[in-house]
């Protein structure tokens, strides 16, 4: 079958946002701003996806494993765009909006097991779990963190340093803050303490955010 | 003092912050320097001597290092010492229950060629966390004597004595990193000609990692060619490595410490929490923490500064021994032999140098001073400024300090001018820079704050606004500082010691050090300034002053006696608030204009030893710069603060 246009894919996010995780049934064609007798609403309702009824649009069971996979590369995207690349704002929306056309065939997998199987978006919707993420929690994989995303008490091994300039990774050092070494957050609030060996240090978020932990399982 | 010519052979102490350098240093020379719990309180160098066997033996006690290449300035200080001193011997003291974290450096010190002697330092702390350490077998395998202490009870001080007495330059075991490493620092070790204090390897993996000194130092002893052979293979390796070249070095660093440490520690399990434990896990919730916060401020500074120290202590000091033993009869000895006017004026008179100079600096500076040095010392002792760092590093974050910066804030609550100079440990000139001008500005020191406590009290209304009005000034200064200020943001980072109970003897005389160091900065400063004021009133300039100086008072609605108070401020903070106590006893000053005088006299110019503090840690502009910003801060404040009091009759 072909692909789906990337303005069928708007709309079948556009469903699964306000019919599946928000409490509307069906959705106005209006609110969608399509007209009944568009080209993607053709193509969905082709493929049973979706079903018109009067002036409203239903997301149809066949259709929501596509819708689901949908809303999850946009919001992969956003991470991406948002997270890693650090563009923020309008100009990080769109460009989100452009790049989650381009995750497919496994390139969603990659970047999500790239991201570390993030479970919510940047502006904390749930991203839902594709099969790499049912796959990695199955093997009980641990998942690396920074030393932020720790509860208190929790233990990890120290996996990597992602300080960029080398003041701070030389004061990380310092501290026996090494990959390898084990790590136990003791606190959060106000400043991070964590404690390696027999000694307790207290960091701020700009360090903490860059120690990366492999949480035990 | 580096130029005396000592032939006697020197040890050097080195360590990192807060393992027992400062204890062993007193332990061998039998001298006292300042031992704390606090990470980076020793900016300086300590010299002391110790004799071993009829033998005399310079001992440098340096400030601590984590690792031989320095971050902070307190780091640089000490690595100096091992770049340009020959020592005899350089003592390694670490902290056993942290060996592992702390035996890299010893690596490095071995590495450097350097003579190095381990000191495994705090056995019993480590026996009690079931640690069991195996130091024969370490020795074996570093290759150095390596000794077990405890240093507090001076245990394993004949053993390290002897050490240091037979110690012979002995061939260290060489150790090697992993191969390409080891060929990229070869390669640079074969390019180097120059004599150096640290071995060609240390030199040269140090160049790597872009130690600043390191490469002034290769650039001075290299032949020019040389130099630039060196520069562009190192550009080249630097480069190559530009992702991990660090973490590589200190990686490869650990796993040949796990080599040494291999079968040297057994670990029991021994998992309980103790008291100490858990009392440091309520100092650092801020729930709990800034309740214990208050309840430290209430009761060490108010009640035992503000209460004990220029309550009791002031009152029967200058009260009770100055009015009714020391001066009738000083005055009386003086009015029978001194005929000459200007004589007794100088001696005697309203500024003379026997009440005002040695009165104020005894009687009324002197006992506030010592309790809060008192107390400092007893907080630092405990390891509680550690935690405070901590709980207050959000909010400083925001006046441009991180929560390392408290330190110098707090102690500038009792002298300004060591503050002044503690700021050095601060990591970015901007950090210090902020940090000088919220110390000249807002921060009482502790003698003022006495005098100040005492005028206020007696209106509690007054003192509220005073200190509102400083805490919202502090603030907001600091706050504009940090948007205004150009530079990078400080990160936070700090060792949070275990908390101790306090020695009484080591608080003891910590507090008596201090007070002895402030005794005699201030007392000749104090006798200096009774004397210009004296010349200044003969000879009529004082006058001449006090009316340039009175209608910036008057604009601020103080009367033109007050003028003199701040006048006297300018040699010493206290100095003028206690001109302020004069005024305020004759019953001259209305309570709003105590307030507004109380307040500008905080805000204006620091006194003469901490100007000259400022000058020496900040340079010339910066200093002038702060002192023109703070006199003008200081009035414009004033006189806001009068308009306000005046419209909204607060206190009227």
């Amino acid at each position: 079958m072909d692909r789906l246009s990337e303005k069928a894919e708007e709309i079948l996010e556009s469903l699964w946002v306000m019919t599946v995780e928000g409490d509307n049934v069906g959705c106005l064609l209006t609110s969608l701003k399509v007209e009944a007798n568009s080209e993607e609403l053709l193509e969905l309702t082709r493929r049973s996806y979706v079903e018109i009824k009067g002036d409203r649009v239903y997301l149809r069971k066949e259709g929501r494993p596509e819708a689901r996979m949908t809303v999850r590369r946009h919001r992969l995207a956003e991470r991406l765009i948002m997270d890693i690349l650090g563009i923020v704002g309008t100009e990080g929306n769109d460009q989100a909006c452009a790049f989650e056309h381009l995750l497919r065939q496994g390139v969603d997998t990659k970047l999500c097991t790239l991201l570390n199987h993030p479970t919510t978006c940047p502006h904390g919707n749930p991203i839902p779990p594709g099969e790499c993420c049912e796959r990695a929690k199955e093997q009980g994989a641990a998942g690396i963190v920074p030393l932020t995303e720790l509860r208190p008490r929790e233990t990890g091994e120290i996996a990597y340093l992602a300080a960029s300039d080398d003041k701070k990774v030389q004061k990380l050092m310092s501290m026996g803050v090494l990959p390898g070494s084990e790590m136990t957050l003791v606190q959060k609030f106000p400043s991070y303490i964590f404690k390696v060996g027999h000694s307790q240090f207290a960091v701020d978020d700009l360090l903490a955010r860059d120690i990366y932990i492999r949480r035990s399982v | 003092m580096s130029e005396q010519q000592d032939t006697s052979p020197k040890v050097v102490l080195v360590g990192n912050p807060n393992v027992g350098k400062s204890v062993l240093f007193n332990a061998l020379t039998g001298a006292y320097t300042t031992v704390s719990n606090y990470p980076g309180t020793s900016v300086e160098v300590s010299r002391g001597y110790c004799s071993i066997k009829e033998k005399r033996y310079e001992i440098l006690d340096t400030p601590g290092m984590y690792s031989m290449m320095p971050i902070t300035e307190e780091e640089r200080v000490a690595r100096k010492i091992l770049l340009t001193e020959a020592p005899h011997a350089v003592v390694h003291v670490i902290d056993a229950r942290n060996i592992e974290r702390m035996l890299p450096m010893t690596l490095q010190l071995i590495e450097a060629g350097l003579p190095v002697v381990l000191v495994v330092n705090i056995l019993d702390e480590a026996e009690r966390l079931g640690m069991q350490i195996n130091l024969k077998l370490l020795e074996k395998n570093l290759g150095v004597p390596v000794l077990g202490a405890v240093m507090k009870r001076k245990q394993g001080l004949d053993e390290l004595l002897q050490a240091i007495a037979a110690y012979a330059t002995v061939p260290h075991k060489p150790f090697s990193y992993v191969v390409d490493l080891e060929d990229d620092i070869n390669r640079l070790v074969r390019l180097i000609h120059g004599q150096y204090r640290l071995s060609r390897r240390a030199t040269s993996i140090l160049l790597l990692q872009k130690d600043e000194d390191i490469e002034q130092l290769v650039a001075k002893n290299e032949r020019y060619e040389d130099y630039q052979c060196l520069t562009q293979d190192v550009r080249e390796i630097t480069f190559r490595r530009r992702a991990d070249l660090h973490l590589q070095i200190s990686l490869e660093r650990r796993k040949v410490c796990k080599r040494m440490l291999d079968g040297v520690v057994t670990q029991t399990v021994k998992e309980e929490e103790p008291l100490s434990e858990r009392l440091s896990k309520l100092m650092m919730n801020p729930w709990t923490g800034a309740p214990i916060l208050l309840l430290v401020v209430y009761l060490g500074l108010y009640k035992f500064v503000g209460g004990f120290g220029a309550g009791t202590m002031v009152d029967f000091l200058e009260g009770n021994i100055f009015e009714n033993y020391i001066n009738p009869p000083v005055v009386a000895l003086a009015e029978k032999h001194l005929t000459a006017n200007w004589l007794y004026e100088l001696l005697v008179g309203e500024y003379g140098v026997w009440t005002l100079g040695v009165r104020y600096a005894v009687a009324l500076v002197l006992p506030i001073v010592g309790a809060f040095f008192l107390m400092f010392s007893l907080l630092e002792d405990t390891g509680y400024f550690p935690r405070l760092a901590l709980l207050v590093d959000r909010l400083f974050k925001r006046i441009g300090m991180s929560g390392r910066a408290v330190i110098p804030i707090v102690l500038g609550f009792g002298c300004d001018t060591m503050a002044t100079l503690v700021t050095r440990t601060l990591e970015t000139k901007r950090e210090r820079i902020i940090a000088t001008i919220l110390l000249a500005l807002a921060i009482p020191c502790s003698a003022q704050l006495g005098v100040i406590l005492g005028l206020l009290s007696a209106a509690p209304l007054a003192l509220a606004v005073w200190m509102v009005f400083l805490t919202l000034i502090f603030l907001l200064i600091g706050f504009l500082s940090a948007r205004l200020l150009p530079g990078e943001s400080p990160v936070f980072y700090m060792e949070i010691p275990p908390l101790r109970l306090p020695q009484f003897r080591n608080v003891a005389i910590k507090t008596l050090r201090r007070m002895q160091s402030y005794f005699l900065e201030i007392l000749p400063l104090f006798l200096v300034a009774s004397v210009i004021l004296w010349a200044g009133k003969m000879t009529g300039v004082l006058q001449m002053f006090v009316s340039a100086m009175a209608p910036a008072v008057g604009a601020i609605g103080l009367p033109a006696e007050a003028t003199t108070a701040f006048v006297f401020g300018f040699f010493r903070r206290d100095f003028g608030a206690a001109g302020l106590y004069d005024l305020q006893m004759s019953g001259a000053l209305s309570v709003t204009q105590l307030t507004v005088a109380a307040a500008t006299l905080t805000l204006f110019v620091p006194c003469v030893a901490q100007f000259l503090m400022m000058l020496k840690e900040r340079g010339i502009k910066t200093a002038l710069g702060i002192l023109v910003f703070v006199t003008l801060m200081a009035f414009s404040s004033g006189w806001l603060l009068n308009k306000f009091l005046l419209v909204t009759g607060l206190l009227a």
